[in-house]
């Protein structure tokens, strides 16, 4: 579903990915990992059409992406940000954000989509009219994941979904994105500084250092300690578990 | 007992009348390292500024007793707490892009801090910044005294917060999430650092954070707050072992690489855990 050749990507003058090659199949979980810095964020960026500056091949469903995306390119690929208090205009309500998509995208019927986005993510109906300031953390990156799904998209990009939320709220959206993945065959790129997160919600994943994808594993693997590089091996040690 | 909190309450004037944010703390801290735990307006972060009185002016604080270092708190004139603040206790706070001024040069900022609490001439005080920064373990401590914040990394920032902290020589470190604006890395680092200063100086430490396993790696004791209240005060050993539902259901929430599921079972709160 994604194919990513030789991605070399430049912010300014600065070349922050220097060639990365990776595919994640129709329905797959991809995940990043690496240090801040490391790239990973840029990638999922340039894979949502937020940075034109890239060279290389990145391909959605075989179309090749170009460095202008039309509507319909952009429709299928949606991205959730990792600071819901950021992400969502103070000034707008649930409704107006969750309207946006659909207005741009030409999309009808808002009433009962914005509805059943609602529903999709466990959200009553009553924070519909409600601003950002006036729900939880967790009831925002709701929203965040709602407005993303809005035009029915293929391919769903998180970065640091839950990093901004308490533990017992990550579980929670974890949980929701785990189901929505399931249910909706989304094809899902997560980018975490979290190994443990990312070995949660992907079979595979992809550590970062220096802009450069330095080894390839799977969660399993990952879980079995099964590594080779010495980042992945040094990431690893650090993600603590409790003792005893 | 460097710290001794008994009863700690502090509320909030709102519209329908008083909201409880801190509802009858106690906790004794003697040179140790305490954490406490708990999530998002669990009253942490207030219980910890109580004892430094930088509660926001519209918060009523009362206590049987609140009092650093036999200095009962509640009572302090201001001027007493400034005797308190930075010299004797300090404050790590989360981020660094905001807690340090961006038009003061990092050695500028450190030696401001050494030179108000100790005296002293500003080429004593510049001396003093830059051994201090080589205490933070930066490697390069000249060159980063002449650096600004926005020349500085995330983790380089939070050690020229912890330099800072440390110029007065303070007897208690109150570290509110020191590090969870960081990188994993850089967050074993810092806290490696913390570790270390507080051991070698004999310092008290008081670490706030939301992250059980760390604070638990960490720490000799962790409390655990929740809606205001400490539910329960285990040794750091002991946390797979915690008795309160609410430590249990926090520790099983969380995604592991050693135990994994397909679902992550999700925190039912009990009503009667906040009563």
């Amino acid at each position: 579903m994604i194919q990513v050749d030789g991605l070399r990507i430049r912010i300014g003058q600065t070349e922050i990915v220097h060639g990365v090659s990776f595919a994640v199949a129709q329905g797959a979980a991809f995940g990043l990992v690496g240090e801040s810095g490391s790239g990973k964020s840029t990638i999922l960026r340039a894979l949502a059409g937020l940075n034109p500056d890239w060279t290389g091949r990145m391909a959605i469903d075989g179309t090749p992406m170009t460095r202008r995306r039309d509507r319909a390119v952009l429709r299928r690929v949606q991205m959730v940000f990792q600071d819901p208090y950021g992400s969502l205009h103070p000034r707008q309500t649930v409704d107006r954000a969750l309207s946006e998509p659909l207005t741009v995208h030409g999309i009808g019927d808002h009433d009962t989509r914005i509805l059943r986005g609602l529903d999709e993510v466990a959200l009553p109906k009553t924070v519909r009219f409600r601003y950002p300031h006036q729900l939880s953390g967790g009831q925002r990156q709701r929203v965040a994941i709602a407005r993303a799904l809005m035009t029915s998209p293929e391919v769903l990009l998180l970065n640091e979904p839950t990093s901004a939320l308490d533990v017992s709220v990550q579980a929670e959206v974890l949980n929701l994105l785990t189901a929505l993945q399931r249910g909706r065959g989304l094809t899902t790129v997560l980018v975490s500084h979290n190994l443990a997160v990312v070995a949660h919600l992907c079979p595979n994943i992809g550590v970062m250092q220096g802009g450069e994808l330095v080894e390839m594993v799977s969660a399993a693997d990952l879980r079995l300690g099964d590594i080779h590089h010495p980042h992945t091996i040094a990431l690893r040690a650090l993600s603590v578990s409790l003792p005893g | 007992m460097l710290v001794d909190i008994a009863n700690l309450h502090v509320a909030f004037p709102t519209p329908s009348g008083p909201a409880m944010a801190v509802r009858g703390v106690s906790l004794r801290l003697g040179q140790e390292k305490l954490g406490i735990v708990g999530e998002s307006g669990s009253g942490k972060s207030l219980t910890a500024r109580a004892v430094l009185k930088l509660l926001p002016g519209q918060a009523s604080v009362t206590a049987d007793r609140l009092s650093f270092d036999g200095i009962d708190v509640l009572t302090a004139s201001e001027s007493t707490m400034r005797k308190i603040r930075g010299r004797r206790a300090g404050l790590v706070l989360q981020d660094p892009k905001y807690s340090l001024n961006p038009i003061m040069t990092a050695g500028d900022q450190v030696a401001e801090a050494w030179r108000a609490h100790k005296g002293g001439s500003r080429k004593q005080a510049r001396a003093a910044a830059v051994d201090l920064l080589a205490q933070v373990l930066i490697r390069n401590p000249a060159d980063v005294a002449n650096q600004y914040p926005h020349e500085l990394s995330g983790g380089m920032g939070q050690r020229v917060m912890i330099a800072i902290m440390l110029a007065p020589d303070p007897e208690l470190l109150i570290a509110d999430e020191p590090t969870s604006a960081l990188d994993a890395t850089v967050q074993a680092e810092i806290l490696r650092l913390i570790d270390d200063l507080v051991a070698r100086r004999g310092m008290g430490l008081l670490l706030i954070s939301h992250d059980l396993p760390l604070v638990g790696h960490f720490c000799d004791r962790v409390a655990v707050m929740y809606a205001g209240r400490i539910v329960e005060e285990v040794g750091a050993g002991e946390l797979a072992r915690a008795r309160h539902p609410y430590t249990q259901g926090l520790l099983r929430c969380m995604p592991s690489l050693a135990h994994p599921q397909a679902t992550l079972p999700t925190l039912v709160r009990d009503p009667s855990w906040a009563a």
